[in-house]
This record gives structure tokens, C-alpha cells and sequence, in this order.
């Protein structure tokens, strides 16, 4: 028909004629605040995470060394493993070799057969644990033979901030809660609005398709900075975690970082009909970067011929540029590389994911 | 306009689609299905057409492959002048759609919903309009999720008609639905055709379509069977009047078609359920007078035997032998 005057068009609501890409955000951001469950999966959950975490491992004191020995080991010895503070258990040798194995005692002492014969140490050298235990009671029993120390010693051990392990932790926490939240935040969205028709629904009305997607990241940039300050006040005030370099270099890396990742969500979202798929699609892609990214320990542990591909993860680009920021000091220009390699995953996922993005 | 007045708002021909039978990321085999089988159409500007079918007839394919949310595997689609495959964006703005089953977001308001699909259209129409249209403005605030099965439709119909389109297809938009909500759907469809808009709907609701629809075509098995006014069909297909005899358990042997043909003023009989025959006749007194006296004379046990006018119903069973909400 034709738009004439008894048309309801008219040029007022022409002119307050909304944003698309604003609403679409808009929808997104309503439905994370109007459900509450949401709210606490990307703030609480990270919290008590880290929480759960850092109490395992902030007042952990140096593990005592514990060791067994075997029938007819020296008074002497015994007595001076016990002062030293080694923990001494006494077995037979057939509980001794199973109390090893189950890494329940590091090493077993057994004592010599007869006088001027060597102890034996019997340990797996495998074990880092083993290995100080060995060097401690090694010490002792030197001591407990007569030895002096030739040389003084003196201790002086790091307690600082910015060198314990929570304030290593902490950076690896946070980008692994931009990832999960940037990745299940998306893609599940996506599934859920493909299952309901709703994709199908916007694609019957004039939507341009790159709106949708690019709401959906937005919506998820959007709550960056509250999520960042929550954690970071949070990590302030129970760990004393500071960061040290630019708060604008910290919200850059993560919005970067968290945006490739909504990215690479459409990608692995893109065709998924249920959620048992996207589940599925999405452990395949975020697993080995839990495993290798240096969330939790250095990725410099993995073998040299790995570190070139660990190296261009975008979560160990994610987890680098926040510990550079956060520990180091880090500014701007130092975390550009990183920004550089969430663009070279981001942009090509996008793109990827709006080309075979199945609507219906 | 003047030179598009003719030609039709909507038309198909030869549409087809077939299902590749092959699932998942294995590709494995499995028998393909054909859920639309060589269907022409041509649906006039300003005309209401329904669509008539059991679930599974292929209706909601058809709609949907008209509406370009589908590829047909074979055959051509027009809107108004324009095909999906060049003038996509175009149409978009001029065809409104409300499908089977959309589940709006249920946190969002009314109000909010439709300000969304207000950001989509070029020159949506204004809120307030919409709201009162569809009779929601006092839920303007109110979440979906809140709303009722009726008010839902009315938020997905008012949505479909953001745009003020020029076609507006409606699947099943009344199923499920109470009778009142079911007649103010209806309202809502006069008044869109009053304002000139041409409707393709379908339903498996005789009531809607004998109401609603100026032809209806009755879908089966991907193929368009017959196409007509309710009142054409009824006359060619069902007769005036229908004499529905129901005999009792383990008569139906006793009976033939032929027998009950040869009768005064039938002019067909078709059983459509267990010992439940329909006749077709056109002189109902005289019909009815002449099946007792067969029934009598064959010593066959009767359970029930009514007349009643022809309806879109009949001419559905008369086509296809079954009921339209047979499922």
C-alpha cells in the first residue's frame, strides 16, 4: 500500500527513530541486569575464585621435609633430623617404599649395615620435594657426623608485593574471567537466540546481521571496567595486590583482550544449533588455553618447541600484558604487542563468524 | 504503484524443497524429505489468503521460504514486484512477519521491545501508535515474560507491523489461544486489511479462515490441493449440507460407498473415522430420510446421525480424507 497520508509515518518518529546497534546493546545489558544469576557469574564467581585461591596459597610456610627411616637407624642421627625440624617417620622397609611412591614421604634413609659403611638415600629424583629433602637431611647428617659449616650464611627471605604468588595469580585470575565471561557471555547468547527463533525473528525484519554481532561484543565491553574495578578493589583489599603501571594500559589490554574473545565466541558460536554443541566447541577452544596460558603457573614450564605457539594464545597475550601492568609497571606502548595479537585473533574471528553465521 | 496494482503482492511457482537427508557434521545418510512439492501461488494486493494444512503439510515451509528466511530448493518467489535474491534489504522493510513460534525476550518491556524493532526499520511507525494498535499500552512496562499467551501475540503482531509493511505474513497467529484473545488477533487482521495490506496466514482454525481469509488454499503433503473462496470450495467439494452417521463398533463393513451414492440428493460420502461416514447432500431432509431407510433395510446398527451446513471442514475431509486438527 501506499505510504500516503493515512500513513501513521510521520516525520516526528523519523527523527526519534532509535539506534539499532544502540538497542540491541541496550537488550543485552538489560538482560544481564535484570538477571541476577548473571550478576553473580561474572563478579561473584571470579571473587570467590580468587578468594579460595589466594587463601591456599598465601600462608602456605615452607612444606616440612618428611622422610622414613628404617629399623636400626643411629640414635644420634635420629635425634638431630628431629631438632632440625624434619618430620621422621619410622617403617619397615615395605611401608617405607609404599609411603615413597604415594609421595607421602620424600626420602628414605636407611641406615648402614655396619659401622664406616655409607647411609644409603634412597629418593626419585623426578620429585623437586625429594630433591630439597636430600639436600636438608644431607646437611644434617654431615652436622650429626662431626662436620662444620665453613662458610656463614645468612637468610633473608622475600615476603614483598609484587613477588609472592598471589600477585602472579591475580593478573592470570582476571584474564581467565574476561575469557570465560567474554566467551560463555557470547556464545551461549547466541545459541539461546538461535534455539528461541529470535535470530530467525531479527533476521525477518530490516537488522543489518554485523549490528547483532557487534552488540553482542559491545554489551559485553561495556561491563569491563565495573567488572575489572570490583575484582581489583577486591584483590586490594584482601591480598594487598596494587597495580603498579597504567590504569589505562590495565582497562586497554582488557578490553582488547576481551573483545578478541567475544570474537572468537561468534566464531565457535556461529553454526552451533543446541548448547551441548557450543558447550563442547567451547571447552575445545578454551581447555588448552586454561592448560598452557600461565594462568596459574608460568608458561615458561611448558617445552621450548610449544612456547612460539603458547607465545600468540590470546589468553597468554591477555594474561602477559596484565601481570606486565599489574607487577611490572607496565604502560601503553609496552602492552601493544599484546593489544596486537588480540586484534590479529579478534578481527579474522569476527569476520569468520558474521560469514557462515547460521540464522535460523 | 499504478503499474504494480495488476500484478501480485505475493506469488510463487514450482516451489519446492527438499530436506538433504544427510545429519550432522558426519554427514550421515538418512532418506531425504520433500517438505514442499511444486507449489504455485498468486495472491492478489489487499487479498487475505490462508493457508490450510495438517501439521507437517508443509505450510510453515512455505511461508517461510515466501517470506525468504528459507532457501527453496527449486522455484520462483515475488513480492511485490521483487525477488529475495536482489532486492532483499528493499523488501525487508516492506514485508512484516510474524512466525510460529518467537520467543521474544522475556526480561525486556513492551515498550522496550518494540523500540528495538523500531531501530531496525527505516521509518518505523510511532510508538505510542503501535502500543494503542495492539491494545498493550498499559503494559508498555510490563516484562514479556509477564505478559499473557494473547498479549504476546499482539506484542509479536505489533512488532511485524513496526514497518507498516505492504504484506504481512502471520503463521498459526492465533493457535493456541483463548477465544477471546483468538478475536481480538482477528481485529487486529481487519483492521490491518483495512488500511489496504495484503495477508498470507495459516491456520488449521476453519472458524479463522471461513472469517478472515477471501481464498483459502489447502495445503497436503507439500502440494497445493485446491484453491478457492470458503464459500466456493464448500460448494464444489462438501455439498450444502452434511449428514454425518456414526454406526456402532464393527459396522463399518455393512455400509458402501456405492450404496449410499445412489442415494436421493448425495452427492458424496466418504468415511472419514471409525464407522463415521460424511454426506454430502443437498436436500438434507431428503438425504437423511433416505440413509435411515438404507440403514433400516440393512439391519446395521446406528449410533448417531446428524445434519449440519457445509463447512471449510468438510471440504478439507472431502480433499484429503482426514481432519485438519488430525495433527
Amino acid at each position: 500500500m501506499a505510504r500516503g497520508p493515512t500513513s501513521p509515518v510521520t516525520s516526528e518518529s523519523q527523527a526519534r527513530r532509535p539506534n539499532a546497534v544502540v538497542q540491541l546493546t541496550l537488550m543485552r545489558l538489560r538482560e544481564i541486569g535484570r538477571e541476577p544469576g548473571v550478576l553473580f557469574w561474572s563478579f561473584g564467581f571470579p571473587i570467590l575464585l580468587s578468594l579460595a585461591l589466594g587463601v591456599a596459597f598465601r600462608a602456605r610456610g615452607p612444606d616440612p621435609v618428611v622422610v622414613a627411616t628404617l629399623p636400626g637407624m643411629p640414635t644420634a642421627l635420629h635425634r638431630a633430623l628431629v631438632q632440625a625440624g624434619v618430620r621422621v617417620e619410622d617403617l619397615d622397609p615395605q611401608a617405607a617404599a609404599t609411603e615413597l611412591r604415594a609421595g607421602r614421604v620424600s626420602l628414605i634413609v636407611v641406615p648402614s649395615a655396619l659401622p664406616g659403611q655409607p647411609l644409603i638415600f634412597r629418593w626419585d629424583p623426578s620429585r623437586a620435594e625429594a630433591r630439597s629433602a636430600r639436600a636438608a637431611v644431607y646437611a644434617i647428617a654431615q652436622h650429626a657426623a662431626g662436620q662444620n659449616d665453613p662458610q656463614q650464611v645468612r637468610d633473608e627471605e622475600i615476603h614483598d608485593v609484587g613477588s609472592r604468588y598471589i600477585d602472579f595469580l591475580v593478573p592470570g585470575l582476571i584474564a581467565m574471567n574476561l575469557m570465560s565471561g567474554s566467551m560463555w557471555g557470547v556464545a551461549w547468547v547466541v545459541v539461546h537466540m538461535r534455539v528461541r527463533k529470535l535470530l530467525k525473528r531479527f533476521l525477518a525484519a530490516p537488522m543489518r546481521r554485523r549490528d547483532l554481532l557487534m552488540s553482542l561484543g559491545f554489551a559485553r565491553l561495556a561491563l569491563i571496567p565495573l567488572e575489572l574495578f570490583v575484582i581489583l578493589l577486591f584483590a586490594q583489599l584482601f591480598f594487598r595486590v596494587h597495580v603498579t603501571g597504567s590504569y589505562v594500559a590495565l582497562l586497554a589490554v582488557a578490553l582488547a583482550g576481551s573483545g578478541s574473545f567475544a570474537a572468537i565466541a561468534i566464531a565457535v558460536a556461529s553454526r552451533a544449533q543446541n548448547t551441548e554443541t557450543v558447550s563442547g566447541l567451547m571447552n575445545l577452544v578454551m581447555l588448552p588455553m586454561f592448560v598452557t596460558s600461565g594462568v596459574f603457573f608460568p608458561s615458561s614450564n611448558f617445552p621450548a618447541p610449544l612456547q612460539p605457539i603458547i607465545h600468540v594464545l590470546p589468553l597468554t597475550a591477555l594474561c602477559d600484558g596484565l601481570r606486565m601492568v599489574m607487577t611490572d609497571g607496565a604502560g601503553l606502548v609496552a602492552v601493544l604487542p599484546s593489544l596486537v595479537i588480540h586484534a590479529a585473533w579478534g578481527i579474522p574471528s569476527f569476520w569468520l563468524g558474521l560469514r557462515y553465521f547460521r540464522w535460523t | 504503484m499504478s503499474s504494480q496494482q495488476s500484478s501480485p503482492a505475493v506469488f510463487c511457482h514450482g516451489l519446492r524443497k527438499v530436506y538433504d537427508g544427510r545429519q550432522g557434521l558426519l554427514r550421515r545418510p538418512a532418506p531425504s524429505v520433500v517438505a514442499v512439492d511444486g507449489l504455485d501461488l498468486s495472491i492478489g494486493p489487499g487479498e487475505c489468503f490462508g493457508l490450510l494444512g495438517p501439521n507437517g503439510s508443509g505450510k510453515t515451509t512455505t511461508v517461510e521460504m515466501l517470506e525468504g528466511l528459507l532457501e527453496p530448493t527449486a522455484g520462483q518467489v515475488g513480492l511485490l514486484g521483487r525477488s529475495w535474491s536482489t532486492n532483499e534489504a528493499d523488501l525487508r522493510e516492506r514485508v512484516g512477519v510474524g512466525l510460529q513460534e518467537t520467543h521474544l525476550p522475556e526480561k525486556l518491556t513492551v515498550e522496550e521491545v518494540l523500540t528495538l524493532f523500531r531501530s531496525f526499520y527505516r521509518r518505523p511507525r510511532a510508538l505510542d501508535d503501535l502500543l494503542s494498535e495492539v491494545e498493550l499500552t498499559d503494559k508498555r512496562r510490563a516484562w514479556v515474560g509477564r505478559l499473557s499467551g494473547g498479549q504476546r501475540q499482539r506484542l509479536a503482531i505489533a512488532c511485524a507491523m513496526v514497518g507498516e509493511p505492504e504484506v504481512l505474513f502471520l503463521d498459526e497467529p492465533t493457535t493456541g489461544l483463548d477465544p477471546q484473545s483468538r478475536r481480538q488477533v482477528w481485529g487486529l487482521i481487519a483492521a490491518y486489511r483495512a488500511r489496504g495490506g495484503t495477508v498470507v496466514l495459516t491456520t488449521h482454525y476453519m472458524e479463522e479462515a471461513t472469517r478472515l481469509c477471501d481464498r483459502v488454499g489447502i495445503v497436503e503433503r507439500g502440494r497445493m490441493v485446491r484453491v478457492g473462496s470458503p464459500a466456493e470450495l464448500i460448494a464444489q467439494l462438501a455439498g450444502d449440507h452434511v449428514i454425518e452417521l456414526e454406526l456402532e463398533m464393527g459396522n463399518d463393513a455393512r455400509l458402501t460407498r456405492e450404496e449410499l451414492l445412489a442415494l436421493p440428493s448425495v452427492a458424496e460420502a466418504q468415511l472419514s473415522g471409525e464407522g463415521l461416514w460424511s454426506i454430502s447432500s443437498s436436500q438434507p431432509e431428503v438425504g437423511a430420510a433416505a440413509t435411515l431407510a438404507l440403514v433400516e433395510r440393512k439391519g446395521v446398527r446406528l449410533a448417531r446421525l446428524v445434519t449440519r451446513k457445509a463447512s471449510l471442514e468438510d471440504v478439507f475431509v472431502a480433499l484429503t480424507g482426514r481432519h485438519l486438527d488430525d495433527g
